[in-house]
């Protein structure tokens, strides 16, 4: 006997809770066709994300970030590797998700699965290491100590990358929570669904409601809000590659009314272009998103 | 109905009543007259009041229209001379940004502090309210509860917000709720002959039905309350919708039956802006237009003006604002 289709509609993830879209609205997400002229298989419904939504996820964000920025990093630390073990556990369904969404190989989403996870631990195991190389004690002419310190910018809006659904998503995401702030995150729009089970990772670890909001939409659509959001210190425009309707100078324009920290997005021109994200990182995408606080202390004799 | 003896509630209860003699007899048998309350069809009402979209030019001119309502309210323990004047200039410069947004209607402190929040508010149009008698619990005699109420408005209080007794009226003594209505509201008359308006708080949250919510309404009312307030804002459930809604249509209902019009103040728990906006779409479904003005409705709030300053500044700008572009007029702890 043929079992009746479960199908899917997802939420998105905003405060640590799965709301529908202010909207209402959804799309409908497909696989990959596995050949040339195939007909796409209907994988499930996702939420389409409006500006409210967006504007939710940063009240979210920001109400999480003094408590996140203020857990020690090696709180931190162990909070976002239970979330790798979570991704550990849930490997098959990332596989599934991956292979859909990116019409890999069963071996080779296995190994993008890998290394998203982890990358994930790399990122992980930064939490208490970045203020040492980072930071530290400044040589200065008079008799003070001089100890400068990397700092959390504050609640940063990601657009993740397009193509790379899972281990491109997981290079955005980590090196911005890592050092303690708080993410937006608009997801890949064609490919949300490795998104979707990651925020049920991150719901069912340690990772306290708001730390990362995932957005699945249509980054033109969301990303002018964000960038020109008051209350967002800080945006990843790396999703704008290949992103329809898209135009990152725009965004940075925009970003730049309240002197937001902006991480251009890959490629050399004005053409945006989606980075190599199997390469292990620099430390660049955890550092575009902090700031230097330098204290002054007088020395005794 | 016309009214014998505005200056005396007694004889004009006695007249609406059409009784010989008020008492506690007349009053329950008047107040458990009135028609109950549907609670189900209350909700649903409430809540499809709540989804009135309001949007552009309309939901501009209520932003403005519920900045102007506010009771800016300060009601702690740890109230500071330094807390209340900072109020106070919040009230006067609402957003720092935008010189055209307008002041709320008052500020509201405790009677001790109406002397500060005056001081600092000169000789603005903004009014200062105090809540009095043995707020917020109002468990001390009549005596106390006046010489807290007469010490407010020789401070300088415009409006007081009096507390009802809450245990005589669940005990059925109206008599006593209503004299000290009475009590109350002499006590606001200043020497010159001038009044204090007289908000009268009913602690919804307490009275336990919207029957009794009713009741309540009515009988402050009888007893000559100019406005009536949901709430302390101590107490949670505070100003739900639908609470509001039976005192807006007590209020209504009330202008039918006398001709005089009474306010409605909500207070407590109301923070956004979508929230006041649907009061407002209450206010004018169910009292109707003339009650659209910081005379006859007003917001008890302290966070509610800051996201309807934050909505103000989207419309404006046309981008989300944050907190950093909101004046803090909470003074430093150190």
């Amino acid at each position: 006997m043929s079992r009746v289709d479960v199908r899917k509609t997802y939420k998105l993830y905003i405060g640590g809770a799965f709301p529908r879209s202010e909207s209402a609205r959804s799309y409908e997400v497909y696989a990959v066709p596995s050949r040339a002229g195939a007909r796409p298989r209907f994988l499930a419904n996702a939420s389409l994300a409006s500006r409210k939504d967006a504007r939710n996820a940063v009240v979210a964000a920001r109400k999480a970030f003094p408590g996140w920025s203020a857990a020690t990093a090696y709180n931190r630390g162990q909070v976002l590797y239970r979330v790798a073990e979570v991704m550990e556990s849930r490997r098959a369904q990332f596989v599934t998700d991956v292979r859909d969404a990116e019409g890999l190989t069963p071996a080779r989403a296995e190994a993008v699965v890998s290394a998203a996870i982890d990358r994930w631990v790399w990122y992980a195991g930064w939490s208490d290491k970045l203020a040492q190389v980072l930071g530290g004690l400044n040589p200065v002419a008079g008799p003070f100590f001089d100890i400068s310190a990397p700092e959390p910018t504050g609640v940063v809006a990601v657009l993740a990358p397009q193509a790379s659904s899972l281990l491109g998503l997981v290079s955005v995401i980590a090196p911005v929570v890592v050092s303690g702030n708080t993410a937006v995150v608009v997801t890949s729009a064609d490919r949300p669904l490795p998104a979707v089970t990651l925020a049920e990772c991150l719901a069912t670890s340690d990772v306290p409601g708001g730390v990362v909001n995932l957005l699945t939409g249509r980054a033109a659509e969301i990303a002018p809000w964000l960038a020109s959001h008051r209350d967002v210190n800080a945006i990843d425009l790396t999703g704008a590659a290949d992103a329809p309707g898209v135009s990152w100078a725009e965004l940075e324009a925009a970003a730049a009314d309240n002197l937001k920290r902006v991480l251009r997005p890959g490629g050399s021109g004005a053409e945006a272009v989606e980075p190599d994200f199997t390469a292990t990182p620099a430390l660049s995408r955890m550092t575009a998103y902090l700031e230097t606080k330098t204290v002054w202390h007088p020395k005794g004799r | 109905m016309s009214t014998p003896d505005s200056a005396d509630p007694t004889a004009r209860a006695r007249d609406l009543l059409g009784v010989s003699r008020l008492t506690n007899r007349a009053l329950s048998g008047a107040l458990h007259g009135l028609h109950g309350v549907d609670q189900v069809g209350c909700e649903l009402r409430a809540a499809a009041l709540g989804t009135r979209s309001i949007k552009a030019d309309s939901k501009r001119w209520a932003i403005d229209l519920a900045i102007s309502m506010i009771d800016l309210t300060t009601l702690e323990g740890a109230d500071t001379p330094g807390k209340v004047r900072g109020l106070a200039t919040r009230a006067l410069v609402p957003d720092p940004s935008d010189p055209s947004t307008p002041s709320p209607a008052a500020v509201c402190v405790y009677g001790d502090m109406v002397a500060t929040a005056r001081e600092t508010l000169g000789d603005s149009p903004i009014r200062v309210a105090a809540v009095a008698t043995a707020f917020p619990s109002g468990r001390a005699s009549l005596p106390v509860k006046l010489a807290d109420t007469k010490d407010a408005i020789a401070a300088g209080a415009d409006e007081i917000d009096m507390v009802i007794d809450r245990g005589a009226f669940l005990a059925g003594d109206y008599l006593t709720v209503f004299r000290e209505i009475v009590a109350v509201k002499q006590a606001c008359t200043r020497a010159d002959g001038r009044a204090a308006r007289l908000k009268v708080i009913m602690e919804t949250g307490e009275l336990v039905t919207l029957d009794n919510v009713r009741r309540a309404s009515w009988l402050c009312m009888l007893a000559g309350a100019d406005f009536i307030k949901t709430s302390t804002g101590k107490i949670s459930p505070a100003a739900t919708l639908p609470v509001t809604l039976v005192m807006l249509e007590a209020v209504r209902d009330w202008r039918e039956h006398t001709g005089d019009m009474v306010g409605v103040k909500p207070a407590g728990g109301i923070r956004t802006s979508k929230d006041a906006i649907s009061f407002l779409v209450a206010v004018h479904e169910v009292a109707g237009e003339d009650w659209l003005d910081n005379q006859w409705f007003r917001f008890g709030a302290s966070s509610l003006l800051n996201d309807l300053i934050l909505q103000r500044q989207r419309m404006t700008i046309g981008a989300y604002s944050g907190a950093d572009y909101i004046a803090d007029d909470a003074p430093s702890a150190y």
